[in-house]
C-alpha cells in the first residue's frame, strides 16, 4: 500500500492505494499553522485500522517551503559571490547580506584569479557580527570547476550553521539563478529541517518502517532525509502533484495538454508523449527565477469564481476573485453562475445566479441568456488562448544546430485532460475550440495525492569533459577528476550514467524506476593556432525523467489488457 | 554610456552541426563559449532582453540581392538560409516594434559575398545584411539605410552590392588592406557614378586599440550619418579587431566594442567576423547585448585585460588623425567629384578580378552602370568564372527610372539565349527575377 497526501494552500487531500488501486480518499481543511497537524490527521482518515506492515511508502507534497518563501519567513542568509568581470555587481545582489569576493572561473573552467584569504576573513567577520548563522557561496561558472567555492567556504572556519553551495544546486549555467536558487536553499534551510524532524518524530511514534518520500517540483520524488540537503527541491510541489495526478489517471503517451480548472486561477502543463514538459532552467518563486527543476506550468488568473464585470465597454473576467460565485452567495457575478443560468450544471442556488448576471446584462441591456452565454464563452476563449499561446512558446523555442531548426520535434497535442470544478460545463466548448478531443479523468478531484504517490524518484546531472585540459567536472555531486587523453562521448556518457544511477539510487529510487534519458549530447572539436586539434570539449546531460514507478504502469497496461 | 534601458532582441544560433571544414575558423565550435558567456550571465532572463528563433531565408529573398550561378540552391547551405533568416527576423523584430533594437548572432557571415556569387569567398556564400537590407525594403517600402560594417576586413561583397547605391550608405573601418584580406578598401574605394561618396572605407594601421575606433567614430562615421539621416542604422558586427584574434593585427577590447555600439546605437547589428572563440568572442558579445540593451557594460572585460598593454602608439594616433580628415573632407566634397568622374558620359564599366579564396575560384566581371541622376542606374554584368560558367545579368536597381527600367528590359530581351550559359535579370521593385 502506498500513501500520497498533498498539502494544499486550503485542503490537504490523502489517498490510499492499495496495489496502485484507490482504497480511501480524504480531504482535511489545512492547518498552515500546523502543518504536521494537517498530515497527521489526513494520515489518520486513511490509515486508521489499516496494517502499518502493509504499507511501503509515503509520499508527500507540502508547501512547507513555498510558504516559507512567500510569506518572508526565511533565515538572513550571508552570500559571498565570485562574480568576476560581467553584469554589474548591483544586478547581482540578492539582498543586503551580498558581499564579493575576488576570484573568478572562466567558461571552461579555467580559474583566472584566485580567492583572496583576507578578505573573505572580513566578510566572514561581518556574517558573525551580523549574527548571521547561513551562508551562500556562489561562483561564475563554478558548475564548470567547484574548487573554487569549496576553496571560499574552507577560509571561513565551521562556525555557521549551514553553508549552501552554488554549484550543487544545478549544473545548469545562469549565473543569477543559481544566486537566487542558493540563496532561497539557505534561507528555508532551517524551517524544511524542522519540519523534516517533526515528520521523523512523528514517524517514530508510529509502527511503520516504510520510507518517506517527499515531492519535488519536477513531480519526481527523493527520499525526505536526503531532501533535507536541498530544501529548494521542495518548493512548488502542489502544481508537480496535480500535473502527476492527470497523467496517472490517464496513462497514455500521448502529446497532451493537462488544464486544472480552480477557482481562482487555471493551470495549463503539457505532455510530450507522455511525459511531462520541464521549465527549460528552473521554477520561478516570488519574482525569483531559480535553477530549481520543475514542472513547466502557466498559470492565469481565470477560474469559475473570477469576477465578471462589465468595463469600459467590455466584459472583463478576473484576475481577481472576490469570494464564492454568488450562486453559492458570493458578492460577485463569476463564470460558474454564468454556466449556472445556462443550465450547464446544476450546482448551487439558480436564482442567485440569474440575479447576479441580471446585473452585467443591465448594465450593456441585454437579456441574461446573452450575457451569460458571452461570460462563458471569453472564459473558454481566454483558456483556449492561453494554451494556444503556451503552445506556440514551446513550438518557436530557439534551437541551436541546423538539423533541429529543419527538423525539430514540435509538440501536436491530441487530447485535452480537464480537471477542476467547472472541467464537465466547459470540456465541450473548450476542446471545440482548441480543435482536440477533450478528456475529463475519474477521481479527479484527489488527483493530486494520487499523483504523489505514483510519482517516480527524479533527478539529473549534467558532465562536461575537457580532453584538453585533462579534466572532468560533474558539479552537482561535487566531482571534479583527472581524465586520459582518450576520453571518448562513450565514456563521458557511460560515466554520466552511471553515476546518476548512483544519484538517484541514493535519493530512495527503485532499479525498476531507472528510466534514464540523455537529454544533451554535444561533443566539439577544440581547434586551436593554426587547425591544430588540442581535444575535445564533451558535454552530457543525464536524467531520470518525471514519470510513475514502473509497478503501476505494469499494473494499468494488464488492465487494458 | 546611456542609461536608458531599450528593449533588445537576440537572434542567436551558432550552428553547432555546421562547418566549412573540421579545423576551419568557421566551425561548429566558434560561438559555443560565447554561449556558454550568455547564458550564466543570464542576460536571457533580463526583462528587456527576448529571444527570437531564426526564421528561414527563402531563394526569393536571396536572388533579390544576388546572382547566383547557375542558382542559388547550388551556392548554399541550409545553414545559410538560417544566417540570413537570422538577420531578417531581427529586422522584423524591429520593423514591427516589438523590439527597440536587436542583434543577429549567427554564423555563417557574409560580408565577403559579392553580387555575382560563384561560390564562397572569406568563408561567405551569400550576403546576409543585403539580403536583410533588401528584404526591408521590398517589404517596408523605400529607406534610407546606413551600414557601418567593423568587421577587421574589408567588406567587400557588401560595398561590391551597394557600390551604385544613393540610398545605402556603406562605411567600412578595417584593418588596412595592405596587411590582411581581401587587400582592398581604401579611401578612394568612394562609390559609383551614381551613389560616389555613399561608400566610405577607413583602414586602420595594425595596432589601432579602442582609442582610434572611437575617434573615427566620433569625429567621421558619427558626422557623415547625421548629415545622411538614415532611417535604419545596421552594424556589421564582426569582432575580429580584438586583440585576441588569431587571423588579424588589432588591438581592440571588449570594453571598445561595448562603447563603440553605445555610442552608435544602431537598430540592427549582426554578427560577421571573429575568431578568438574562447578568450574575446563571449566578452565582445556579451558586451554589445549590454551596451543595445542599455544595461550597465562597464564590468564586462577580458580576464587578461590590460588596456595599458594594447594602447596604440602616438604614431598610430596621429596617422589615424589624419586619415579620418582626409576622408571626411572627401565626402563633403563628393558632389565635386562627381561631376569630374561623369564628364558627361553615358556609361561607366569597371573591370574586376575576383578570387574566391574559401572555394578557390577565380572570376572575371565586366560591371556596367548607366550615368543616372533619377536612380541608382541601370547595371549589366559580364561574368565568366574558372568554373567554366560565363554569364551575364541585367540589374534594374530598386526605386529605378523609367528610362533605366526600360533599357533594362530591352537588353534582356535581345540579349540572344546561348551566347551565355545563364542569362538573369533582377529587377529590385517590381521583385522579379529571370533567368533564359
Amino acid at each position: 500500500m502506498i500513501i500520497g497526501i498533498d498539502v494544499g494552500g486550503t485542503h490537504t487531500d490523502a489517498v490510499l492505494l492499495d496495489r496502485f488501486k484507490i482504497k480511501k480518499t480524504a480531504k482535511v481543511i489545512t492547518n498552515q499553522e500546523n502543518l504536521i497537524k494537517s498530515l497527521m490527521e489526513a494520515t489518520e482518515a486513511i490509515f486508521d485500522g489499516e496494517d502499518p506492515g502493509e504499507l511501503e511508502k509515503v509520499v508527500l507534497s507540502t508547501t512547507i517551503s513555498t510558504n516559507a518563501i512567500v510569506q518572508g519567513k526565511t533565515d538572513r542568509v550571508g552570500m559571498i559571490l565570485a562574480a568576476g568581470p560581467g553584469l554589474s555587481p548591483e544586478m547581482l545582489r540578492i539582498n543586503e547580506d551580498t558581499h564579493f569576493t575576488s576570484g573568478y572561473v572562466n567558461h571552461r573552467g579555467i580559474r583566472v584569479a584566485g580567492t583572496n584569504r583576507g578578505e573573505v576573513s572580513g566578510i566572514e567577520d561581518t556574517f558573525k557580527k551580523e549574527g548571521i548563522n547561513h551562508v551562500g557561496i556562489v561562483g561564475k561558472f563554478s558548475t564548470r570547476n567547484p574548487g573554487l567555492e569549496t576553496e571560499i567556504a574552507d577560509i571561513i572556519d565551521n562556525s555557521f550553521r549551514h553553508i549552501s553551495f552554488g554549484h550543487r544546486m544545478s549544473g545548469n549555467l545562469n549565473f543569477p539563478r543559481r544566486i537566487a536558487t542558493t540563496y532561497l536553499n539557505a534561507a528555508i534551510w532551517d524551517t524544511y529541517n524542522a519540519f523534516v524532524k517533526n515528520v521523523m518524530e512523528y514517524v517514530g511514534r508510529t509502527n511503520t518502517t516504510a520510507p518517506i518520500y517527499i515531492l519535488k517540483a519536477d513531480g519526481g520524488t527523493t527520499g525526505i532525509s536526503q531532501s533535507a540537503g536541498y530544501p529548494g527541491g521542495s518548493i512548488l510541489s502542489g502544481p508537480a502533484a496535480s500535473i502527476m495526478g492527470i497523467l496517472s489517471l490517464t496513462n497514455d503517451s500521448k502529446d497532451a495538454v493537462a488544464l486544472d480548472i480552480g477557482g481562482t486561477t487555471t493551470d495549463i502543463a503539457i505532455f510530450a508523449g507522455g511525459t511531462p514538459l520541464l521549465e527549460p532552467l528552473g521554477v520561478t518563486i516570488e519574482g525569483h527565477k531559480t535553477l530549481i527543476r520543475g514542472l513547466l506550468t502557466k498559470s492565469i488568473g481565470i477560474g469559475g469564481d473570477s469576477r465578471v464585470r462589465y468595463e469600459d465597454g467590455r466584459l472583463v473576467i478576473g484576475p481577481e476573485r472576490d469570494g464564492p460565485a454568488a450562486a453559492f452567495g458570493g458578492p460577485s457575478p463569476t463564470p460558474t453562475d454564468a454556466m449556472i443560468a445556462l443550465g450547464l450544471t446544476d450546482i448551487g442556488d439558480r436564482g442567485k445566479a440569474l440575479k447576479a448576471v441580471e446585473e452585467i446584462a443591465g448594465v450593456k441591456n441585454c437579456s441574461i441568456e446573452e450575457m451569460a452565454k458571452e461570460m462563458f464563452d471569453l472564459v473558454c476563449r481566454k483558456i483556449t488562448s492561453a494554451v494556444n499561446e503556451m503552445l506556440l512558446e514551446i513550438n518557436n523555442k530557439p534551437v541551436y544546430t541546423v538539423h533541429e531548426i529543419f527538423e525539430g520535434k514540435k509538440i501536436k497535442p491530441e487530447v485535452v485532460y480537464i480537471v477542476g470544478g467547472p472541467a464537465r460545463p466547459m470540456a465541450p466548448y473548450i476542446d471545440k475550440m482548441l480543435g482536440f478531443p477533450s478528456c475529463i479523468p475519474e477521481h479527479a478531484e484527489v488527483a493530486n495525492a494520487i499523483g504523489a504517490a505514483l510519482a517516480r524518484t527524479t533527478t539529473e546531472l549534467t558532465l562536461l569533459a575537457d580532453t584538453e585540459k585533462g579534466e572532468m567536472t560533474i558539479a552537482e555531486e561535487g566531482i571534479q577528476v583527472r581524465i586520459p587523453d582518450g576520453f571518448t562521448r562513450e565514456d563521458a556518457i557511460s560515466v554520466c550514467e552511471d553515476k546518476l544511477r548512483e544519484r538517484a539510487l541514493r535519493m530512495g529510487a527503485r532499479e525498476d524506476d531507472l528510466d534514464i534519458e540523455v537529454i544533451e549530447d554535444q561533443v566539439f572539436n577544440m581547434i586551436r593556432g593554426m587547425g591544430y586539434s588540442t581535444g575535445k570539449n564533451i558535454r552530457i546531460k543525464a536524467q531520470v525523467k518525471p514519470g510513475l514507478i514502473a509497478g503501476f504502469r505494469k499494473e494499468a497496461s494488464n488492465v487494458r489488457q | 554610456m546611456s542609461d536608458s534601458k531599450r528593449k533588445t532582441g537576440l537572434i542567436f544560433f551558432p550552428a553547432f552541426d555546421w562547418a566549412i571544414s573540421p579545423t576551419h575558423p568557421e566551425r561548429e565550435e566558434r560561438l559555443l563559449y560565447t554561449q556558454d558567456q550568455v547564458f550564466e550571465e543570464g542576460l536571457l532572463d533580463l526583462d528587456n532582453i527576448v529571444e527570437f528563433k531564426p526564421g528561414l531565408a527563402t531563394t526569393q529573398d536571396i536572388n533579390r540581392v544576388h546572382i547566383c550561378v547557375p542558382d542559388a540552391p547550388s551556392v548554399i547551405t541550409q545553414s545559410h538560409l538560417i544566417s540570413a533568416g537570422g538577420a531578417i527576423t531581427a529586422a522584423e523584430k524591429v520593423m514591427q516594434k516589438e523590439v527597440d533594437n536587436a542583434f543577429a548572432i549567427v554564423r555563417p557571415p557574409g560580408h565577403h559575398a559579392m553580387r555575382v556569387v560563384h561560390g564562397a569567398r572569406g568563408f561567405c556564400n551569400i550576403n546576409i545584411e543585403a539580403i536583410m537590407v533588401e528584404y526591408i525594403r521590398h517589404k517596408y517600402g523605400p529607406k534610407k539605410i546606413a551600414i557601418v560594417d567593423t568587421d577587421c576586413h574589408h567588406g567587400d561583397g557588401s560595398q561590391d552590392i551597394f557600390w551604385h547605391d544613393p540610398n545605402t550608405l556603406y562605411i567600412s573601418v578595417h584593418q588596412d588592406g595592405r596587411t590582411i584580406f581581401p587587400g582592398s578598401g581604401f579611401p578612394d574605394e568612394f562609390g559609383g557614378p551614381n551613389a560616389l561618396g555613399y561608400t566610405i572605407n577607413m583602414p586602420f594601421p595594425t595596432n589601432t586599440s579602442d582609442e582610434g575606433f572611437l575617434f573615427t567614430l566620433d569625429n567621421l562615421i558619427l558626422p557623415i550619418l547625421d548629415e545622411f539621416k538614415p532611417d535604419l542604422i545596421i552594424n556589421s558586427a564582426g569582432q575580429d579587431n580584438h586583440y585576441g584574434d588569431p587571423i588579424t593585427d588589432m588591438s581592440c577590447s571588449a570594453q571598445g566594442y561595448a562603447i563603440l555600439n553605445d555610442r552608435l546605437s544602431p537598430d540592427i547589428a549582426v554578427l560577421e567576423g571573429g575568431y578568438s572563440i574562447e578568450s574575446a568572442l563571449p566578452y565582445t558579445n556579451v558586451g554589445i547585448i549590454l551596451a543595445m540593451a542599455g544595461i550597465d557594460y562597464s564590468h564586462v572585460t577580458e580576464p587578461d585585460y590590460n588596456p595599458e598593454a594594447i594602447r596604440q602608439t602616438p604614431r598610430i594616433t596621429q596617422q589615424i588623425e589624419q586619415q579620418v580628415s582626409y576622408i571626411y573632407n572627401l565626402w563633403k566634397n563628393r558632389e565635386s567629384q562627381r561631376a569630374e568622374l561623369i564628364k558627361g558620359g553615358e556609361y561607366l564599366r569597371r573591370d574586376k578580378g575576383i578570387f574566391y579564396d574559401t572555394d578557390g575560384i577565380s572570376e572575371h566581371q565586366e560591371e556596367t552602370v548607366r550615368i543616372c541622376n533619377e536612380c541608382g542606374g541601370l547595371i549589366t554584368i559580364r561574368s565568366k568564372a574558372s568554373t567554366g560558367n560565363n554569364i551575364f545579368a541585367v540589374v534594374i536597381p530598386g526605386q529605378s527610372c523609367p528610362t533605366c527600367r526600360e533599357k533594362g528590359e530591352k537588353i534582356f530581351k535581345s540579349t540572344a539565349e546561348g551566347s551565355y550559359n545563364y542569362i538573369y535579370f533582377q529587377d529590385r521593385d517590381r521583385d522579379i527575377f529571370l533567368v533564359k
